[in-house]
């Protein structure tokens, strides 16, 4: 148990631009932090900085009281679970298991208890004798965690570790991750680039992009106010719409509309409405959008309308039963806008 | 692609059963030889047919051998051609798997520059660098030892390539998740690279141990005191006697029993060597 301190770090490479650039950020005993970004932005290189599989070329990292800079990740006291599990193949499980605890000349009768213990946790107990060949995606993914929980360690990181499953396990794993995470009380690193994920399992969000931070902030807080566009179009699925709007005499305008949403100042901004923020009004309602409907995809509970309102591409949710036509309008609350800059994209 | 066509299965099989025959027919040819008394031979036709001469000229051959024509007793040559095989063979892999774990897994100065050096060493076979090898051997007065029978054969790259192929094929988290378990470099060597490309050793042994055991031309350069004859140059030697006929009967014993433990490897290895050229799972 620990807590993680990464002081202005940045990783550069020899004449190359910054992958990472300043980021600064405190993790506290027992937070589970989630990086999330587009591909990328740094956030695995941030990771794997940690973990001291990366060189760090600006700044200072800290697990618990420790600069670990010039430490190697043996000496680091952390666990990383791998995309690809990276599970010794020649070894079974239960040696895949011990192997960090061997090379540490932990004395036997430890290591087993330690190992029954996490096999238990995880209920891997039925192959410890088992090849990780033998095993499938899934029962892999537990024996990675397994290998991280044997060896109790200040933090755990985890580099996309659901990305090689399907889609039903990943949603399992998800929560199974989190409640363990929540049961050992260890302070974990989590790096994905799946948007749900990050939101379902973080305390706290970093969003990053392009080697930047944009936003450090629990999900919803996050969700509900983006620092910047960037943010904005990437936390959400369906992900927020983002129009092109000017600042005329305090309203907003959308081409000759004024939208009901005051603003200060003059000149272009960027308006952001989430799809599910945006209900059906009726036709020449004031302030509403008139949406050209282009398509229309069924998820089942919802479905998702695309069209254009003034040349500009919107994408609305609207329940499975409601009616559709090939000109719809719709309104939102004025507190549902997000207004950003224009030129710098951060939240007006 | 599977085909009905019994003729074409007929014509296949038949080709394929002619080439087996011509591989054949020789070693047939060897063994019969051996079987036989040296008067077999004077009417200029090798027989066809087993003799019954097999217990007496193996046994001459591994007990007196053909002192008169330079040729010393099989069991001695066999003896000195196993130890080259297998110090080469060894050799070879502890060397190469060694300089391929430097080049993949480390970044030093000249890391390219000793790559292509080791790649140079390809264009060089001993065939093409025989005289300078033989005066450096000489010089340094390896002359009929196992040492200067050995280790100019040791030095090439052949097998550095495969395995630097084979660890370029691990993925780089085991490297890393070794790190994270606290595996220093040397531990990560022994623990995880080795057990891994095992079966690329055994296959590379069984291709180095014949390379090794078929050695010819240097081993005849370099040995001129009995005691170091292998026995694929001992061969030639006996079989040319002299200003006398060669004893057939008695080189065809030496060729099938320098025959055997090439073939002994390559039947008991079999398994692990055709999995070590094909397997791809890491």
């Amino acid at each position: 148990m620990a807590t993680i301190t990464l002081d202005n770090v940045g990783k550069s490479y020899a004449g190359d631009a910054m992958a990472v650039s300043n980021v600064t950020l405190d993790i506290a005993d027992g937070e589970f932090v989630v990086l999330v970004g587009p591909s990328g932005c740094g956030k695995s290189t941030l990771l794997r900085m940690i973990a001291g599989l990366e060189t760090i070329t600006a700044g200072q990292v800290r697990i618990g009281n420790r600069v670990v800079n010039d430490l190697e990740p043996g000496e680091r006291d952390i666990a990383m679970v791998f995309q690809n599990y990276a599970l010794y193949p020649h070894m079974t499980v239960r040696q895949n298991l011990a192997y960090g605890l061997k090379n540490r000349r932990m004395d036997r009768a430890e290591i087993a208890r330690r190992v029954d213990q996490a096999a238990g946790i995880l209920e891997i107990g039925d192959y410890l004798d088992r090849k990780p060949r033998q095993l499938s995606g899934g029962q892999r993914q537990r024996v990675a965690m397994g290998r991280a929980i044997v060896r109790e360690p200040a933090a755990f990181l985890f580099d996309e570790p659901l990305s090689n499953l399907d889609a039903k396990l990943r949603v399992t794993m998800r929560s199974e991750i989190r409640q363990l995470q929540r049961r050992l009380g260890t302070t974990s690193v989590y790096v994905t680039h799946d948007q749900v994920e990050a939101m379902t399992l973080a305390d706290r969000l970093v969003v990053l992009n392009k080697g930047r931070v944009e936003q450090i902030g629990a999900p919803l807080e996050v969700y509900r106010n983006p620092a910047s566009v960037f943010v904005a179009g990437f936390i959400g699925a369906p992900s927020m719409n983002l129009l092109a709007a000017t600042r005329d005499n305090g309203r907003v305008m959308l081409g000759d509309v004024a939208l009901p949403v005051a603003v200060p100042g003059q000149g272009p901004v960027t308006l952001g409405l989430r799809p599910e923020d945006l209900h059906r009004a009726p036709e020449g309602a004031e302030g509403g959008l008139d949406m050209t409907v282009a398509h229309v995809e069924e998820l089942g509970a919802q479905r998702l309308v695309h069209g254009h309102v003034g040349g500009q591409a919107l994408v609305a949710t609207l329940p499975s039963d409601a009616p559709l036509a090939d000109r719809l309008t719709f309104a939102f609350d004025a507190s549902a806008a997000h207004l950003f800059d224009a030129t710098t994209g951060s939240r007006i | 692609m599977i085909e009905r066509r019994p003729l074409l299965q007929a014509a296949a099989h038949l080709v394929l059963i002619i080439g087996v025959l011509t591989v054949a027919f020789p070693v047939w040819l060897a063994i019969v030889a051996s079987t036989h008394p040296q008067s077999a031979f004077e009417t200029g036709l090798i027989p066809v047919w087993p003799g019954d001469q097999a217990l007496v000229n193996y046994g001459a051959m591994f007990g007196e051998g053909l002192s008169n024509l330079g040729a010393p007793p099989l069991s001695g040559m066999l003896f000195n051609s196993l130890v080259m095989a297998l110090v080469i063979a060894c050799g070879k892999i502890a060397i190469s798997i060694t300089s391929a774990f430097a080049i993949v897994y480390f970044r030093f100065p000249f890391r390219m520059f000793a790559f292509w050096c080791i790649f140079i060493t390809l264009m060089l076979p001993v065939e093409v660098r025989i005289l300078p090898t033989y005066k450096v051997v000489a010089d340094l007065g390896m002359l009929n030892s196992y040492a200067g029978l050995t280790i100019p054969l040791i030095a090439s790259a052949t097998a550095t390539f495969l395995f630097r192929q084979v660890f370029l094929t691990i993925p780089d988290e085991l490297m890393e998740a070794a790190r994270i378990d606290g595996a220093g470099p040397l531990r990560f060597f022994w623990e995880i690279l080795i057990p891994l490309s095992r079966t690329n050793i055994a296959a590379l042994f069984v291709i180095l141990f014949i390379y090794g055991w078929n050695q010819y031309l240097w081993p005849l350069l370099i040995t001129t005191d009995e005691g170091f004859y292998t026995i694929v140059a001992g061969i030639k030697r006996m079989a040319e006697a002299v200003d006398s006929l060669p004893i057939w009967n008695y080189v065809m014993a030496a060729a099938v029993m320098a025959m055997v433990p090439p073939v002994l490897v390559v039947v008991l290895m079999q398994r692990v060597f055709v999995k070590g050229l094909i397997e791809t799972e890491k």
